[in-house]
């Protein structure tokens, strides 16, 4: 019987070190994340938003783009939820087809400031000297601009459209990855497992490739899911500035910004799309922190 | 101590130049002729080829990037195009109204951020605490812009008791201040947090507790002093982000700052104006970050520099 009965425990407890042992960093990440009520209410916000760009064309209860001048400045009811803005267009089917927008201002710009931090940065911490010396002053230097002054200049040069609105997030963003991805490599690259690859003649681009990078997956998660947010608000910012978004895109920003001369007759026109950039950017940093905290015991590695 | 202060001068140095040459460049690759710009109607090719002269337009771009530092250097930033007055006393005028927002809109921080961050460490894991810390993630999230037009609705329209726009008095700085003070209201409520809470966990504290002070005390006496030295720096800091962020609060409010002078430089294709505006703006948050680094060392005397 008690023969019996410790034979089943350690059968258990093998069986759960054994589940300890299989599970995956992306588990490990899903488990502590299931928990963080926060992140998951973010988690699903953005997988609406997502779903509402994608099906935008379905779900939009008016032609976005629709001009009635007959029907201008309705108040939110029945007919137009949102109501209706200077040239009757329907705002909440303006709001949904934003989305499209803002979530593409949300990923290009993060990826490709993200993918041109990540390789300025490993490149900078591997090699040292000189090519770090470089690569970090002229971040430093990106740095130091106030970034929506930077952005701003950008804009100026190449022209207000959503096209070099990536642009400019991108020159902008770049720096602040490299210096993470620079940290994590200097503190890596005198590891015994990078100087074992080193040791048998690895090349060093496949050593940054295999053995630096996936290691700083847990900075650049959390910094990716940080920095979209960051690329809405300031889209929302240089829109609204009128150097962003051009009519007639229906870019949040350039929403609130169109319904700004009407705030006091038609306060729904400037007010609603607003709503819209905070819940998003909410969701994704809601997500973001509940990600930082997940990732707490690989972050502090 | 005073060798320390001198070399980052120094380094500051480098990187000033470098931003003025990124700035240039930036700024003087878009082809576009400026005297079209100042003068719209038909004017006679000999009277654009004085201005061009006079303003040197034909010669190499190196030439022209060691005259604007050269004039910069001495506090010339050249001529706004648009408005035919000198950028520097256009920004000169304009600083101390970007300035008085800057400081109000710190000051607000402050005011909400620093005892946000106390109740919460206090009240840790408590409804307070994750409301507060829920807020700060608000502050955080919420744009700017949109903010103040919510706060012209409720508080001109709705309510009547604040001037909506404009720049004509105190009363006039109240909603930008707050506009701009709550996003890092949030910020500093998240640092002050940690930070308590880091230096709670330490011995002194534990004596101070057994001595039979009331915890108040030994908050305020003991461990709110050690615990503002993060939040120091990052206030100094943070003075050269309001200083930018003010950019789009004086869009806003209508207040005539540097900011809208940018953006106004912008709109009119003002290039020399707008290049002052942002080196005069970025020289200020190096000069802001370079005070932070030297008020850390001040504060904390246990930081050696070498």
């Amino acid at each position: 019987m008690n023969l019996a009965r410790n034979l089943m425990l350690k059968k258990e407890v093998i069986e759960a070190s054994d589940e300890l042992v299989k599970e995956t960093f992306w588990q490990d990440v899903f488990r502590s994340l299931k928990k963080d009520r926060m992140a998951i209410t973010g988690g699903i916000v953005i997988l609406l938003f997502v779903l509402m760009a994608i099906f935008a064309p379905w779900i939009a209860p008016h032609d976005p783009y629709e001009v009635n001048l007959d029907n201008q400045f309705q108040k939110p009811g029945l007919e137009h939820w949102l109501g209706t803005d200077m040239f009757g267009r329907d705002v909440l089917s303006r709001i949904i087809y934003g989305s499209q927008i803002s979530l593409l201002i949300g990923l290009v710009p993060s990826m490709i400031t993200m993918s041109i931090g990540i390789v300025l940065g490993i490149v900078a911490g591997y090699f040292g000297r000189r090519t770090d010396f470089v690569i970090m002053t002229i971040s430093d230097m990106v740095l130091s601009f106030p970034s929506l002054l930077l952005a701003m200049v950008v804009m100026y040069t190449l022209g207000a459209s959503l096209l070099n609105i990536f642009i400019a997030l991108s020159i902008v963003g770049w720096a602040g990855t490299a210096r993470v991805v620079r940290a994590q490599t200097l503190s890596l690259k005198n590891k015994e497992f990078v100087e074992a690859a080193r040791a048998v003649g690895v090349k060093p681009y496949i050593i940054m490739l295999r053995h630096i990078l996936p290691n700083c997956i847990p900075q650049l998660l959390v910094l990716f899911t940080l920095e979209i947010p960051g690329s809405i608000l300031s889209e929302a910012s240089l829109s609204f500035l009128g150097v962003g978004a051009q009519p007639p895109a229906s870019s949040w920003g350039l929403m609130v910004s169109n319904g700004k001369e009407f705030l006091f007759n038609a306060p729904w026109v400037a007010i609603a799309p607003g709503i819209a950039i905070l819940v998003i950017v909410l969701a994704f940093n809601f997500l973001g922190d509940g990600l930082r905290d997940a990732l707490d015991p690989y972050l502090k590695q | 101590m005073g060798a320390y202060i001198v070399k980052r001068l120094l380094i500051s140095i480098p990187v000033i130049f470098g931003i003025s040459l990124i700035t240039f460049i930036m700024l003087n690759v878009i082809p576009g002729d400026p005297i079209a710009l100042m003068m719209k109607e038909h004017i006679s090719t000999d009277v654009v080829e004085r201005v061009r002269a006079q303003m040197h337009l034909d010669d190499p771009a190196y030439v022209r990037f060691f005259r604007f530092v050269w004039d910069a250097l001495h506090g010339d930033f050249g001529t706004s195009y648009k408005l035919n007055r000198s950028v520097t006393t256009l920004l000169l005028d304009a600083f101390p109204n970007t300035l008085a927002l800057a400081m109000s809109g710190a000051l607000v921080s402050w005011i909400i951020g620093i005892p946000a961050g106390v109740l919460s460490a206090v009240k840790k894991r408590s409804f307070l605490d994750n409301s507060i810390m829920g807020f700060s993630l608000l502050g955080v999230s919420i744009p700017v812009f949109w903010a103040g037009l919510l706060f012209q609705y409720i508080f001109s329209m709705v309510l009547g008791i604040l001037p909506v726009s404009g720049f004509s008095g105190p009363e006039y700085l109240i909603m930008p201040a707050i506009v701009l003070g709550w996003s890092s209201a949030g910020t500093i409520a998240r640092l002050t947090r940690s930070s308590l809470l880091e230096v709670m966990r330490n011995d002194y504290i534990r004596t101070a507790r057994a001595k039979g002070n009331l915890e108040i005390k030994v908050i305020l006496n003991h461990a709110l002093k050690n615990s503002m030295l993060p939040v120091v720096t990052v206030m100094a800091l943070q003075v050269a982000g309001l200083l930018s962020g003010a950019v789009i609060t004086e869009s806003v409010f209508g207040i005539p700052g540097i900011g809208r002078i940018a953006v106004n430089a912008i709109q009119s294709r003002d290039m020399p104006l707008l290049q002052g505006a942002v080196m005069f703006t970025t020289v200020l948050v190096i000069l802001g970050n370079l005070v932070a680094d030297i008020l850390y060392s001040l504060i904390d005397p246990r930081i050696k520099y070498d």
